[in-house]
């Protein structure tokens, strides 16, 4: 018996060497990995939680490990221990009740915080204004609209790093949700109001952000890529696009606007000029214009979709 | 309309399935035939009203259903470990994981459950039946219309494929034409019909049914998470009932509920949808917890410990589950207040939840733990439901939530608790009812090696998705980045050993139907409450006297009496209900009706809803008030059961 609770012990010793190799293989996942004050703050809470959550697993495991080996009916055990008419502990039972709520109360409190602090531009950058990005999901592209800037792109951003930027989310028709997870937690983007997300780029790099809500055929290659990039460069794009892109017309935004896959394209204007899909007054816009196109498929495949490719 | 766009064309799998339809529609209609066996299949199981062959019939259905929506997951999995191969395309697929998700969780958990509460419930109390057998009988022929009409979706017309959820606008008809979501909405709405009429069913029969001297704090737990159940379903159901009439409405008569035009309010569906969708998830949970909770007792050879704070916590799970739907959307931006209140709410639940792991503990304590099959698939979910326990704490903080939301790390944990609750407490529950309901137990070592087929095999499927989740792989895409690929081919592996442990859970009944010793006594597992007091196998009448309850665990105690349900000296006639026809002919006349309204042939739709209102006034003038068993007959029955 004293034998194996050694070996026992020198087994359970292994156990916090075990989780620091675990956890720093996890840092490289995208989530675990952030890019930017947002995400770092949802890491930070991510990981604060999952102390806890490791520490309840532990105890479980634990005792539910003795109770199962201690207790089993092996050959010889006959009645040492065994108690049936053991049918309760207020005192534990008030115990166990207890330690969680003081659990959730320990995770409640940053939760809550880190909650409002997402509806404001990160703190570390609040000497700037926010750089404003319309943010619009259609079946299945994204559009992009600098309104300061004059340029919309289409399944690609430009963003500059140290900069908050204020996504103002909508949708031309489906449900669906913006999310760079590298940068931070995702919300929906709705027909007929206006989500808003901050997210913030510190490294500059290339990002993978995608819809994550699912909204039909086309919806695993709704994605777009993310360039972050220094103050300097990001006006350089600025200029580039300026100068050298085409303007959008709504009838070629209608055109766009038509479910289906797009290669990534820029404009020196943005649809803001004539709808605003955001607002209850637009939300039938695009629905209204291609009713039949939502019928027909894509018969989409991996690797080979057809009609209007990616790359 | 053309016969191709009736039928769904062009899929050589499905023209596959269809053969095999056809194959086996017509293997069984000739073996029904060659043994004569038409009329015995009408009076024993169509006509029925007994509670303990509709559970038989439910658990067959559910696991035929599991079958099936197991097809659908292994189908994604070969689709995710080898998206090279295109062996599904993304409308394929999309329909595949909207089957997936609505057989598991309307047409196999539920049905599933709600067949072993019809055959342990009424026993545990000391019943002869439920409240109202014929209701009974038409709660379960709407679940087997309701789902045999989403069944056949994939042959004839096309598979719903807008999620499980099925969230509008998507799932409105500019979006998703055609008879596909109909098909959801009307199947989910004929078998919802069923399961409000099961929740009253079973709260009425609990309520006023119970066996002389059983007090409510007397009830055997599963009984109780039965009880407790029923409320959820007779509060949750009705708001599905309403919402899906609403999207039928907007998709075939063109209101405007959900739509993105006019005045539709999309994110309506959402709420209404989770409004039902969250206490469901207790519905399918709740009895899980039941059923551990009677196993875990009956095999550690120990009162539950904690019984009052077990049927509490059950109660403030029940409170708690109306009061949590909006982490279901966390990110649709309905700002930090709202988050917060409901984040807390969520976590919340984790208390009482928290409670009964540590009492299952607490009854394993001082035990004298035997391991058999049914107490290890118990055994087996208490370290596999913490896991989904606090991964499900870390969902709801909505902060973090924002990061979880829709990702892979959210598909793990829901697996994590609805198959290591639900589907570990369905199979717990078969294997220990098994010897009352079939007269002989499964065999344990071929039980044995499914469970450790299909536990592994799910920890090798689900553990991995936590990860890949956090390395941003989005759920329902049907392709993926060359990144996630090691873990889905793992995930993919483990899925095909749950696969593995399903088809020896199969081949088990084959073969102790064959083998296994019949059961000599009723007491199969030297049981502690009165389903085990009734001799194998059980009398159509259950009890032929009831005995008077004076404690729990109902059965110990008479036992230790020398008592038994067969009292000859007090034996009086039994009052018995009539088998009927109705209800089967009833529900079959209401999938007529549906299958019009899902094709939009509303000549059809309306001439079923007549033939439904026909059927019930027909009902309101049936003056059949059942029969009475003589005392001779069973005093006969008891004895050749009873070998006295």
């Amino acid at each position: 018996m004293k034998h194996r609770k050694q070996h026992l012990m020198k087994w359970l010793s292994l156990l916090p060497l075990g989780l620091i190799l675990f956890l720093s293989g996890c840092s490289e996942l995208t989530v675990l990995d952030p890019k930017g004050p947002v995400a770092q703050n949802q890491k930070d809470l991510i990981m604060f939680s999952i102390i806890f959550m490791l520490l309840i697993v532990i105890v479980v495991f634990v005792l539910f490990t003795y109770m199962v080996v201690k207790y089993r009916d092996r050959p010889g055990r006959g009645n040492k221990d065994y108690d049936p008419s053991l049918h309760g502990n207020t005192r534990l039972e008030i115990l166990w009740t207890i330690i969680p709520l003081i659990i959730i109360v320990i995770l409640s409190v940053p939760n809550v915080q880190t909650l409002y602090e997402l509806e404001k531009p990160p703190e570390s950058t609040s000497n700037k204004d926010p750089l404003v990005i319309y943010a619009t999901s259609a079946d299945w592209k994204w559009f992009f609209s600098y309104p300061e800037q004059d340029i919309e792109t289409v399944n690609y951003l430009h963003i500059p790093t140290d900069r908050a930027i204020e996504f103002r989310m909508s949708s031309a028709d489906s449900m669906q949700a913006l999310w760079i997870p590298a940068l931070g937690g995702q919300k929906y983007t709705m027909a007929g109001m206006e989500t808003k997300l901050y997210l913030q780029a510190d490294e500059p790099g290339m990002y993978k952000g995608r819809n994550s809500n699912f909204n039909g055929e086309g919806f695993t290659e709704q994605t777009f890529e993310v360039h972050a990039e220094s103050e300097e460069a990001f006006s350089d794009w600025v200029n580039e696009s300026q100068n050298e892109a085409p303007d959008l017309t709504q009838d070629k935004y209608d055109e766009l606007l038509k479910p289906g896959l797009l290669n990534e394209m820029t404009f020196s204007s943005t649809h803001l000029q004539w709808v605003n899909h955001g607002t209850m007054a637009d939300k039938d816009y695009a629905i209204k214009r291609h009713r039949e196109a939502y019928k027909e498929l894509l018969h989409l495949e991996n690797g080979k979709e057809d009609g209007n490719n990616e790359h | 309309m053309q016969l191709d766009e009736f039928f769904v064309t062009g899929e050589p799998l499905i023209y596959g399935a269809m053969v095999s339809i056809a194959l086996v529609t017509a293997a069984i209609i000739f073996i029904l035939t060659y043994f004569k066996k038409w009329g015995w299949l009408w009076r024993e199981w169509l006509t029925t009203v007994d509670h303990k062959k509709i559970g038989i019939m439910y658990i067959i259905s559910a696991l035929a259903m599991l079958f099936r929506g197991g097809m659908d997951a292994l189908m994604m999995r070969i689709q995710l470990a080898f998206p090279g191969m295109n062996f599904l395309n993304a409308q394929h697929y999309d329909e595949v994981f909207t089957t997936h998700g609505t057989v598991m969780i309307i047409f196999m958990a539920m049905p599933f459950l709600i067949g072993l509460m019809n055959i342990v419930v009424p026993l545990q109390i000391g019943a002869r039946d439920v409240a109202f057998p014929y209701l009974n009988a038409v709660s379960f022929w709407s679940f087997f219309f309701g789902a045999m009409l989403f069944n056949i979706s994939f042959v004839i017309g096309g598979s719903p494929d807008a999620g499980w959820t099925s969230y509008t606008p998507l799932a409105g008809a500019a979006m998703s034409p055609g008879p596909g979501q109909n098909f959801y909405l009307l199947g989910l709405q004929l078998s919802g019909i069923g399961t409000l009429a099961t929740g009253i069913n079973f709260m009425v029969t609990i309520l006023k049914m119970r066996a002389p001297g059983m007090k409510m704090f007397q009830m055997p737990i599963f009984s109780w998470s039965t009880l407790v159940t029923s409320f959820i379903i007779v509060f949750a159901f009705p708001i599905l009932t309403v919402a899906l009439a609403l999207m039928t409405i907007d998709r075939i008569f063109g209101s405007q509920f959900f739509t993105l035009t006019g005045e539709g309010m999309p994110m309506m569906w959402t709420n209404l949808f989770w409004m039902w969708g969250h206490p469901e998830v207790y519905i399918v949970v709740l009895p899980a917890f039941g059923i551990f909770s009677e196993i875990i007792s009956t095999f550690a050879r120990k009162q539950l410990f904690g019984y009052k704070a077990m049927v509490w916590s059950m109660i403030v799970i029940a409170g708690l589950s109306f009061l949590v739907w909006v982490h279901h959307f966390f990110t649709m931006g309905m700002g930090a207040f709202v988050n917060s209140v409901f984040s807390i709410s969520t976590m919340l639940i984790a208390v009482p939840t928290g409670v009964k792991i540590f009492n299952w503990l607490g009854t394993l304590y001082k035990g004298r733990i035997q391991l058999t099959t049914p107490m290890l698939w118990s055994l087996a979910f208490i370290p596999s439901f913490v896991i989904g326990g606090v991964t499900g704490v870390m969902l709801g903080m909505a902060a973090t939530d924002y990061q979880y939301h829709n990702s892979y790390f959210l598909v793990a944990h829901f697996h994590y608790v609805l198959i290591a609750g639900t589907v570990f407490a369905c199979f717990a529950g078969l294997v220990y009812w098994y010897p009352k309901m079939f007269g002989h137990k499964l065999n344990e070592r071929i039980g044995k090696w499914s469970l450790w087929f299909f536990v592994i095999g799910f920890h090798v499927c689900f553990f991995p998705q936590y990860f890949v989740g956090l390395d941003g792989m989005p759920r329902r895409v049907f392709t993926i980045i060359p990144e996630w690929m090691p873990l889905n081919v793992i995930s993919t592996v483990g899925a095909f050993g749950m696969g593995m442990g399903f088809a020896i859970f199969v081949y088990n009944i084959y073969y102790s139907l064959r083998y296994n010793e019949r059961e000599k006594s009723g007491d199969s597992w030297d049981g502690r409450t009165l389903e085990w007091a009734t001799p194998t196998p059980v009398p159509f009448y259950n009890f032929a006297t009831v005995p008077h309850v004076e404690g729990l665990d109902a059965y110990l105690i008479m036992k230790e009496k020398g008592q038994t349900t067969f009292d000859e000296a007090n034996l009086k006639p039994i009052h018995m209900p009539s088998n009927t026809g109705q209800p089967f002919i009833m529900m079959s006349i209401m999938f007529v009706a549906s299958f019009g309204l899902v094709f939009e042939w509303l000549w059809m739709a309306i001439a079923g809803l007549i033939g439904v209102i026909v059927m019930m006034a027909f009902r309101s003038f049936d003056y059949n008030d059942g029969f009475y068993v003589k005392v001779d007959e069973i005093k006969r029955t008891e004895r050749s059961a009873r070998g006295l």
